[in-house]
């Protein structure tokens, strides 16, 4: 590079907050426009809830109910749906369509791309888990968590869809497109809120699966949203007997890592074969 | 036909040219033991649209990859606006317009908001509803992204490509499923950017787009460039017999001569009035194109 090359283009290039505002606003569009993204990651969670909240009411003891522990397994669903499944297949089909490709050769930075996508998980986080909420409050008797409770929701949940959103960014160079990322993925996020604690007590699965459970983030976000939602006297019913915040933040931020090494590894902006 | 380049537009010089839109030397691209692009040289005039020819597979959209900086390269120089694709920086991809073969992917975004979304990428980027106009979508500004049909799609392609204002223009089988008229406003679209000061490098399968619109085309075959030349001379165009044909004694007679002037006035005296259905034709780009493919094979 030398200095005296002329440079044809004598306005600066737009500022990093601009290109990001726009990339943000493509995103939301993206997502919220789409009607079978807005279903399935959306609308699912909600219907699962007032289904098992109507049908599955019976007594864990100690004054709660399978609602109440179903919420906090099923908010923690939600954002693996907003982060993990979301990620992993429009990033797939972005890849294959050619939609990445024709990113790359513009002047936008690359880190407009990831922001985008950040901002994306954020709203539909906010959004299902706002929802659920209000399902939860005025269908169930679901109480709004209180004091520092809404502390630890936020950092479970921050955490949680981070460590997600970077896994599926990761996944989604596993794929073909956004149709196989889709049928790898949706079993996979079903199997692992079979064995999370979502739709049974965690107490109930057989150890090696909750073993099994244990290695992945899903687990440790229901399990931390559950020290939310449930009174502390249900502890005891964890495995650990304790609910494990600390370890719970240790897992979720050890995800974060691995996912985000995985993505600089694996992250590519066209199909493969063409390099 | 030999495989050495038209003397007048020969790259002598073995040094990529810096000023040049696009300079290559000695480009190689290997995919396994397969060679697509094989020891090619080429300039790119600033302002001169250039088009390149060849058959599929023959290497086009390697080298013009390679040029966009998608690809790596195996072997040689490239220079495109002075740098090297695979530095790649920001300022260097803000000069570029680029319209991929496959275009972009759906969309839930309408037409003026895709372009609006890819002007703010770039420093001085035209106005998105003008862009509209240019390429003949104003009436689809408000239509998503998803339900154009192909040729409207190909036109928002191009559309995209050109919003950032580009001094160099890669157009990668642009009209490809565009009816005759689609063709028609699309060349004039390219004229207009011309006019403007654009470089382009287009491929395309249509040899009537190329002589329609290209300063200069190039002929690639396995890899190499087997020609250069202004349309109207490659392949020895200007010097190849014409082939006068018209009607005698209820037969059709052709007759295929280096001058056809001599068989006309010889033909105008045999013949009391009109030469019935008298036609002189010189090669079309599409005969000496394929004839020129051909020998290579």
């Amino acid at each position: 590079m030398t200095a005296t090359k002329p440079v044809a283009t004598a306005r600066p290039l737009p500022s990093l907050p601009s290109v990001y505002r726009s990339r943000a606003s493509v995103e939301l569009k993206e997502f919220f426009r789409q009607r079978e993204s807005v279903v399935f990651t959306l609308m699912l969670p909600v219907l699962l809830l007032v289904v098992f909240g109507a049908v599955l009411d019976f007594d864990l003891g100690n004054g709660v109910t399978f609602t109440q522990y179903f919420m906090a397994g099923i908010i923690a669903a939600g954002i693996l749906g907003a982060s993990l499944q979301n990620m992993a297949i429009s990033i797939a089909t972005e890849r294959s369509d050619g939609t990445l490709k024709s990113l790359a050769g513009t002047p936008m930075p690359r880190s407009a791309y990831f922001v985008g996508k950040v901002v994306q998980v954020l709203a539909v986080t906010l959004a299902i888990i706002a929802i659920l909420l209000l399902i939860g409050v005025v269908f169930y008797d679901i109480d709004l968590p209180s004091g520092a409770d809404w502390l630890t929701f936020a950092w479970v949940a921050g955490l949680g869809a981070a460590g997600c959103t970077l896994l599926g960014i990761a996944l989604s160079s596993l794929a073909k497109n956004g149709r196989s990322a889709s049928a790898t993925v949706t079993p996979f996020a079903l199997l692992l809120q079979f064995i999370s604690g979502v739709f049974f007590q965690f107490s109930e699965i057989p150890t090696w699966m909750q073993t099994v459970a244990a290695l992945f983030p899903l687990k440790w976000m229901a399990q931390g949203l559950r020290a939310v939602f449930l009174p502390d006297v249900m502890a005891a019913s964890e495995p650990a007997g304790t609910w494990e915040l600390g370890r719970t933040a240790l897992v979720l931020a050890a995800w974060c890592v691995v996912g985000l090494l995985l993505c600089v590894a694996t992250f590519r902006w066209q199909d493969r074969g063409s390099s | 036909m030999s495989s050495t380049p038209a003397s007048a537009t020969a790259v002598h010089d073995r040094q990529v040219d810096l000023e040049a839109a696009i300079s290559i030397r000695g480009l190689v691209k290997r995919y396994g033991d397969f060679v697509a692009v094989d020891g090619l040289d080429l300039d790119i005039r600033r302002g001169e649209i250039f088009a390149l020819l060849g058959p599929n597979g023959a290497g086009k959209t390697t080298t013009v990859e390679i040029c966009e900086g998608y690809r790596s390269r195996d072997a040689g120089e490239v220079r495109v606006l002075g740098e090297d694709p695979a530095d790649g920086a920001r300022s260097w991809k803000a000069q570029l317009g680029i319209v991929l073969q496959s275009g972009a992917g759906d969309s839930q975004l309408t037409t003026r908001e895709m372009l609006t979304a890819q002007a703010s990428y770039y420093a001085d980027p035209r106005d998105p509803d003008e862009v509209l106009e240019l390429v003949g979508l104003t009436e689809k500004a408000g239509v998503r992204g998803k339900s154009l049909s192909g040729g409207q799609r190909r036109r928002l392609d191009v559309a995209l490509g050109i919003v950032g204002r580009p001094t160099l223009l890669f157009l990668d089988e642009p009209t490809t499923g565009f009816d005759p008229e689609a063709r028609r406003q699309f060349w004039s679209l390219i004229r207009s950017l011309r006019e403007l000061g654009t470089t382009m490098l287009l491929t395309t399968h249509y040899l009537d787009e190329a002589e329609a619109l290209a300063d200069r085309v190039g002929v690639i075959t396995r890899g190499r460039l087997v020609e250069v030349a202004v349309p109207s001379l490659l392949g020895g165009r200007e010097t190849a017999p014409a082939v006068v044909s018209w009607t005698e004694d209820g037969a059709r007679r052709t007759e295929a001569t280096a001058t056809p002037t001599a068989l006309l006035r010889e033909l105008s005296a045999r013949f009391p009035g009109e030469v019935p259905d008298l036609a002189v034709a010189r090669p079309t780009l599409e005969d000496v194109y394929l004839q020129m493919i051909g020998e290579a094979r």
